[in-house]
């Protein structure tokens, strides 16, 4: 039975990025964060109002 | 080793896969539809309803661009855009769209009700699947039928504030479906290489500038009339009636000298191009301007 060691696949290189990449990834995760943010708020204010005006009819 | 394209894309990347430009009309003619609508929706809901109407038509931008790669490459006037110029791969824009597709119409759902996001999908699917798809590599007569995604914004808000799609909401459809023709069809005059390099059957490139310039002013006389149609259907005052029919008058006059225009001057058909965004912008403000002063005075 061959050795577990031998069997596993290499892990593959990851590419390095340049600072700049970098630099635009972390702009894209700010982004992408900050859209999520706004879209639970607005999930949550949106449903308090409407079931508010459900509660009032 | 080499990175994937996408790490060098940046979130102004991802703005523009939106089309700003073109979601900054759909959020103003979307607004007046709401402004039109009678009834009322609280402000915040009103705020989300539009969000999801520009994320909804944004989102067919993106898909548009995703779909149209190829031919975006060939033109000048798209050869910019992020997919071809290989800042954002074609797959991710596609999930990009995708995603924001199904969250603009649940978002609307959740704000407003069930037509105006079913309208919004509709919207998204004809303008994704009928335009981009299929006709706009099919037919000289692809912007004309769709023209009616572009159209769709006011209905969708009218429908999310009053919950109906009645007469005058496909009043302003009809403004603007009457309008897309002589608008695009002014752009390919002057843009006819871009399109006949593409192989996008555009008018001029089929039927020739002459037949596409006969087109444009057959359609701006329509319009003229079309721009009068919410004044005889009592939605609205004689001041947006002497409105409409200046901005047709000169709409008309452009689209004449277009017409008489010599084959190689193409500075008439830039003019009328830009004044048809003028004319579209300056009757819906009229409209807006008229229907708040009736809610405010």
């Amino acid at each position: 039975m061959p050795d577990a060691q031998e069997t596993k696949a290499p892990a593959p290189k990851l590419a390095a990025l340049s600072p700049d990449e970098k630099k635009q990834r972390d702009r894209r995760n700010l982004a992408i964060a900050f859209s999520l943010g706004v879209f639970i708020v607005l999930v949550f204010a949106v449903t308090i109002l409407r079931l508010g005006s459900a509660g009032a009819q | 080793m080499q990175t994937d394209s996408s790490t060098l894309a940046g979130p102004q990347d991802y703005f523009a896969l939106l089309k700003p430009r073109v979601m900054s009309l759909v959020i103003f003619t979307a607004f007046v539809g709401m402004i039109a609508a009678p009834g009322t929706l609280h402000p915040l809901l009103g705020t989300v309803a539009l969000l999801s109407i520009a994320v909804g038509a944004g989102a067919s931008g993106a898909l548009n661009m995703w779909w149209d790669a190829d031919i975006d490459a060939i033109m000048t006037r798209t050869a910019k855009r992020p997919i071809p110029s290989g800042r954002v791969p074609r797959a991710e824009a596609a999930a990009f769209g995708g995603f924001l597709s199904v969250l603009s119409v649940a978002l609307l759902a959740l704000a407003s009700n069930y037509l105006a996001a079913g309208l919004l999908a509709f919207t998204i699917f004809f303008y994704v699947v009928v335009y981009s798809m299929w006709l706009k590599r099919l037919t000289p007569q692809n912007i004309v039928i769709g023209g009616a995604a572009g159209a769709l914004p006011p209905v969708v808000g009218w429908a999310a504030v009053s919950g109906a799609a009645p007469l005058e909401a496909w009043v302003l459809f009809a403004i603007i479906f009457l309008w897309t023709p002589p608008h695009f069809w002014a752009l390919a005059l002057y843009k006819r290489g871009d399109y006949e390099r593409a192989g996008i059957p555009m008018m001029p490139v089929v039927k020739g500038e002459a037949s596409t310039r006969r087109q444009i002013f057959a359609y701006a006389l329509i319009l003229a009339a079309a721009g009068a149609a919410p004044f005889l259907i009592g939605m609205t005052s004689a001041y947006y009636l002497v409105m409409a029919v200046a901005l047709g008058a000169v709409f008309i006059w452009l689209s004449w000298k277009v017409l008489r225009a010599d084959q190689e001057d193409h500075s008439p058909a830039k003019k009328l191009f830009g004044f048809s965004i003028f004319y579209l912008f300056a009757l819906f403000a009229t409209i807006l301007v008229e229907r708040l002063v009736i809610l405010y005075a």
